[in-house]
């Protein structure tokens, strides 16, 4: 007699911890094929918030900490989606070989913006040669939180649009791909086991138009990447909504996700300031 | 003095510590300060009031080792009477050997003698030479005494010494008042000016004065700013009013009007007399005077027609 | 003894303003559809001139102009674009004089500050983004554009709206890196202060600019929202209140328009015991009364660590004293006229409420003329983080002093605002100045020094101060397509 499989609960990621929905409800989830996978937690407005501010209190230490620091965690995420490459690869279904390439350029692609974490100042920042005895520099500081709606594709996507928001030292909410989201739980496995603080990265299972625009209203949340809003109403009014506390926003774009990313994801979610002291005996 | 203040020269410690507690200056904020105020445009009435307060402030100098008494008796006889109607010079200054020809030319004259005592420019001397230079001065019927201060002595942070020879020369001067000169340029920064100013305060200065004139930079506009919240400052704790005087380089009737203005906005209307503010110069008097008279006549003034003495 | 300054004019003479003044499109001065509006003098009353509104219809007429010009202005080499902004720069600084002393009629602003701060900077900023225009591709934006082309493309029509605080400093503001990056313009001047970019449209005549380039629109909101609006503008500049900067953000919602915005502000000026005391005190001078206040990043909010704040209100107050207000066009005058009866008014309503709430109010003794439009000089002491003028941005000469005890406390009363514009730290001690900059949640951060600003530099802010950056690298990034 075969042995009976022992399911996984996929839950919320909030904080660091796994809790289910505050509303109780869940969803189903299916494959390619439509049969059942799994129920995902269904996320409320409620567990949207509590992601905020989970995600708020992670934000002084997580910005404060060295570049070098969250390049490592991020590398140190690498690692250990190298680790569960297989198991990605199964939940992503399809084609093994076609699967195995995609988790393989996912890892790929956080080793990319790990690197990003100490380098991305010198590259947008600059020492400006003001007309007058001041020193004077202007460096790129993170957003603050920053609301993510995930495109569809569930890792490589997701890893896309997670690493160049925290490796620049922000925090974020990200609301998982509505009709894959099972990569995005087993990735938060990742994140919790890879020295990534908790409320770093908070992540949603749910129903897109529920959650976006709750977080695009939110007056805690600085920035919002509507990058996996497919619905151009639902985008619009999130812009619209985004608008009340000035949020900066990155707009819906289909992206080929094995192009090299450029940097436009991690400054959109960059600040620029400038000191200025005078130069004096 | 108040009591808050008696005690700080009780030890070098305490000196040390009062001096280094003043609050710092940042130099690039009180460069444009001044040169914000050098922007203040004085004309007409206001042009003509300044010129003449400008001409009653004027330590008129001569500290050159050709000095004679011939130059000097020409000096004093100007300072008496610059001419064209201006009204006289606040003090003719000279070294302490010449101080009795001029204090004889300007007797009666309201104009008073002032001598650069105290083994002036460098100040590389004894105590004692620097008393005697002081007191042979006086003797000779000095009014005022412009000591300088050790700056060495100030630059190794030994503040009691600096403070000690004021002290000491200041009982030297009698009735004499006494300007203390800091020589800002070798004091190089801002920070050691306000300490200097405050040392020379507390230490019983009647007037702290920036420059010998051997020296550059001189009297600069943020230099002279310090010294007058300096003295500012210095009123407000101890309600002692001490005297400001700019020399060296101040030249033109421009530069002259820049200093009131800084009187004006920053220690106020209070030292605007020669009693409290003056302007150490040679060449500046003869350029005030042509200024003068192109506000009476509205024609441009040439050289010629302003005396050399 | 007293010491009066004689007044000090500067000479009317330079400045020829005309009756009327038409809409700068395509090259030529053209009627505007819309009820002609006046601007005045705010220290006198006095009209100026009268002005054109553009309606939407005439906006649209600027809009094609700005299209129509693009193909050719985008396709110049970079190297001769940046000669005829080379050019405007020097014909600025020739005609100096004439812009400050207009400007300075038609703001309120002391010529001071015309003369010696906006029209240098303004000449400045052409000459800096000048050199651009042909250096973009060295600029580093990255490999990829949104389309999917390397180096640094245009990105078409802009449609500018700017303030009245600095009119033609604004305008250098929007229109040099524009230009630089091979973008046409539609700006909108503010209704109160439409003349110097009327004069700068002539400008842009005797620096043969191609005709389209900068086209100027003059009107009031709805010209504005007109030009935020019309389908055909690929990228909208702003500089004014957080409150019409979200009314625009929402407008270019689900469009493809880039969007930067620099917008209110509520910015602490921090002064530690260990401060550099006369410095600081002109330094919070030059924060709060530069420009009447009429500053988004001015330094509005005092805080004095409370063991000193005793000895700096003083010395505060002793130095307001000797605050000169008057005729703006008086060469000693410290503060010149409220831009408007409208901001006055927004000013006076504030300070009541300041009044009401508790907070002492003190002005430094000011006589003020009869006719136009003026505000003393006011410090609000007692004010709490609670009170509303410690809270809203006040745009005038208006000062909230709050207390704080230690650093960290400092930081957290900076930061407990929606507005993120600037800051500025008074210390000596060099380590702490790093520490307070690390931490101040806002775009520019001034130490030891205020309200400094320089082309090379980048401006703009956090949180509800808008996004984006004017000046410097980062200025570039608005008007390319990166």
């Amino acid at each position: 007699m075969s042995r009976l499989s022992v399911r996984k609960t996929y839950k919320l990621f909030i904080g660091g911890a796994f809790p289910r929905s505050e509303s109780g409800r869940s969803y189903v989830v299916t494959s390619a094929k439509g049969e059942f996978v799994a129920n995902a937690a269904r996320a409320s407005r409620k567990d949207a918030r509590d992601a905020v501010v989970a995600a708020r209190k992670a934000f002084p230490g997580w910005s404060g900490a060295t570049p070098y620091n969250r390049g490592q965690i991020l590398y140190r995420v690498a690692e250990m989606l190298e680790g569960r490459r297989a198991q990605f690869a199964e939940e992503l279904g399809g084609p093994k070989k076609a699967a195995a390439e995609r988790v393989d350029a996912a890892v790929d692609r956080l080793v990319w913006y790990a690197g990003w974490s100490d380098k991305i100042a010198s590259v947008r920042g600059a020492a400006n040669p003001v007309a007058g005895p001041y020193f004077n520099l202007s460096t790129p500081e993170p957003t603050g939180v920053v609301a993510v709606v995930a495109p569809a594709d569930p890792l490589l996507g997701l890893i896309s649009v997670i690493a160049p928001v925290i490796v620049t030292g922000n925090t974020c909410v990200v609301v998982a791909s509505e009709n894959a989201p099972l990569p995005a739980i087993t990735l938060a496995e990742v994140l919790a086991t890879s020295d990534l603080p908790g409320g770093v990265v908070n992540l949603l299972t749910g129903h897109q138009s529920e959650l976006a625009p709750w977080l695009a209203a939110h007056m805690d949340v600085n920035g919002l990447d509507l990058g996996g809003v497919e619905d151009a109403d639902l985008a619009l009014k999130c812009e619209q909504e985004a608008a009340e506390n000035l949020k900066r926003v990155f707009r819906p774009a289909s992206e080929d996700w094995s192009l090299d990313p450029g940097l436009s994801r991690m400054t959109r979610f960059l600040e620029t300031k400038t000191v200025w002291h005078p130069v004096g005996i | 003095m108040t009591t808050s203040l008696a005690d700080v020269a009780a030890s070098a410690t305490t000196l040390r510590a009062f001096l280094h507690g003043l609050p710092g200056v940042d130099r690039v904020g009180a460069d444009q300060r001044a040169a914000m105020l050098g922007t203040r445009s004085i004309k007409t009435t206001a042009k003509a009031q300044a010129i003449d307060l400008a001409i009653s402030m004027v330590d008129l100098t001569t500290l050159e080792g050709a000095d004679t008494h011939g130059k000097v008796r020409a000096m004093c006889t100007k300072a008496m009477r610059p001419g064209g109607g201006a009204p006289r010079v606040a003090a003719v200054c000279v070294y302490p050997d010449l101080v009795a020809v001029a204090a004889e030319t300007v007797k009666g004259s309201g104009v008073k003698v002032a001598s650069v005592a105290t083994a002036f420019p460098s100040g590389r001397s004894s105590l004692e030479v620097k008393v005697s230079d002081t007191a042979l001065a006086v003797a000779a019927g000095a009014d005022e005494i412009d000591m300088v201060i050790d700056r060495g002595a100030f630059l190794e942070g030994h503040y009691l010494k600096v403070f000690e020879e004021i002290v000491a020369v200041k009982a030297a001067c009698g009735q004499a008042h006494l300007k203390v000169i800091l020589e800002t340029g070798e004091l190089a920064t801002y920070d050691n000016v306000r300490r200097a100013s405050w040392l020379a305060m507390i230490a019983g200065a009647d007037f702290i004065k920036t420059s010998t004139g051997k020296v550059a930079p001189a009297a600069t506009l943020p230099v002279t700013l310090i010294m007058l919240e300096a003295v500012r400052d210095f009123r407000d704790a101890t309600g002692r009013q001490v005297g400001v005087k700019p020399a060296g380089g101040i030249r033109t009737t421009k530069d002259a009007i820049k200093n009131l203005v800084l009187v004006n906005e920053t220690a106020g209307a209070d030292w605007l007399t020669p009693e409290w503010f003056r302007l150490g110069a040679s060449s500046l008097l003869n350029d005030l005077l042509m200024q003068r008279e192109k506000l009476a006549t509205g024609r441009y003034a040439g050289p010629d027609y302003f005396t050399l003495d | 003894m007293a010491f009066e300054y004689a007044p000090a004019p500067e000479s009317r003479d330079v400045v020829d303003i005309k009756p009327s003044y038409g809409l700068f499109i395509n090259g030529e001065f053209a009627e505007g559809s819309g009820t002609p509006f006046k601007t005045i003098n705010p220290a006198s009353e006095e009209k100026l001139a009268e002005i054109a509104t553009a309606t939407s219809d005439d906006v649209d007429r600027a809009v094609q102009a700005a299209r129509k010009a693009f193909g050719v202005w985008s396709a110049l080499p970079g190297s001769e674009r940046a000669k005829y902004i080379f050019r405007i720069a020097r014909i600025i600084q020739e005609r100096a004089r004439e812009l400050a002393v207009l400007e300075s009629l038609d703001n309120g602003k002391p010529i001071r500050e015309s003369r010696d701060v906006d029209v240098p900077l303004v000449a400045a900023h052409f000459f800096y983004y000048a050199g651009w225009a042909d250096k973009l591709e060295h600029a580093g934006f990255g490999r990829r554009t949104t389309d999917g082309h390397s180096g640094a493309k245009p990105l078409g029509v802009a449609g500018q709206v700017i303030p009245w605080n600095f009119p033609l400093l604004m305008l250098a503001w929007k229109i040099a890196p524009a230009l630089a990056c091979g973008n046409t313009v539609v700006l909108k001047p503010a209704e109160t202060t439409p003349l110097t970019a009327l004069l700068f449209a002539e400008i842009c005549q005797q620096a043969d600019l191609p005709p389209g380039v900068v086209n100027i629109v003059t009107g009031a909101g709805e010209t504005g929202a007109a030009v935020v609006a019309h389908p055909d503008v690929n990228k909208v500049a702003f500089t004014g209140s957080t409150e019409v900067g979200r009314i625009i953000a929402r407008t270019v919602a689900g469009t493809d328009k880039k969007l930067t915005l620099e917008l209110g502000g509520k910015a602490a000026n921090i002064v530690f015991e260990d401060a550099a005391v006369d410095q600081a005190v002109e330094g919070i001078v030059n924060g709060i009364f530069f420009n009447q206040g009429h500053v988004c990043c001015a330094g509005s909010r005092l805080l004095v660590q409370e063991s000193v704040q005793d000895e700096l209100l003083a010395a505060l107050k002793r130095r307001l004293g000797t605050l000169r207000l008057g005729d703006p066009l008086d060469k000693n005058t410290d503060i010149g006229a409220i831009n408007s009866a409208e901001q006055l008014a927004k000013i006076r309503e504030m300070s009541e409420i300041g009044d009401s709430e508790g907070a002492e109010r003190w002005s430094p003794p000011c006589d003020l003329p009869e006719k136009g439009f003026w505000f003393p000089p006011t410090v609000f002491t007692g004010v709490a983080q609670s009170h509303r003028i410690a809270r809203e941005e006040i745009f005038g000469p208006v000062l909230s002093v709050l207390t704080f005890r230690t650093p960290a406390e400092a930081v957290e009363k900076a930061n407990n605002t929606p507005y993120g514009l600037s800051a500025g730290v008074w210390t000596e001690k060099g380590s702490r100045i790093l520490w307070m900059a690390d931490r101040l949640r806002a775009g520019v951060v001034w130490a030891n020094t205020f309200n400094k600003f320089d082309p090379t530099s980048p401006f703009g802010g956090y949180k509800e101060s808008g996004y984006g950056r004017e000046g410097g690298l980062a200025g570039l990034e608005a008007y390319l397509d990166v």
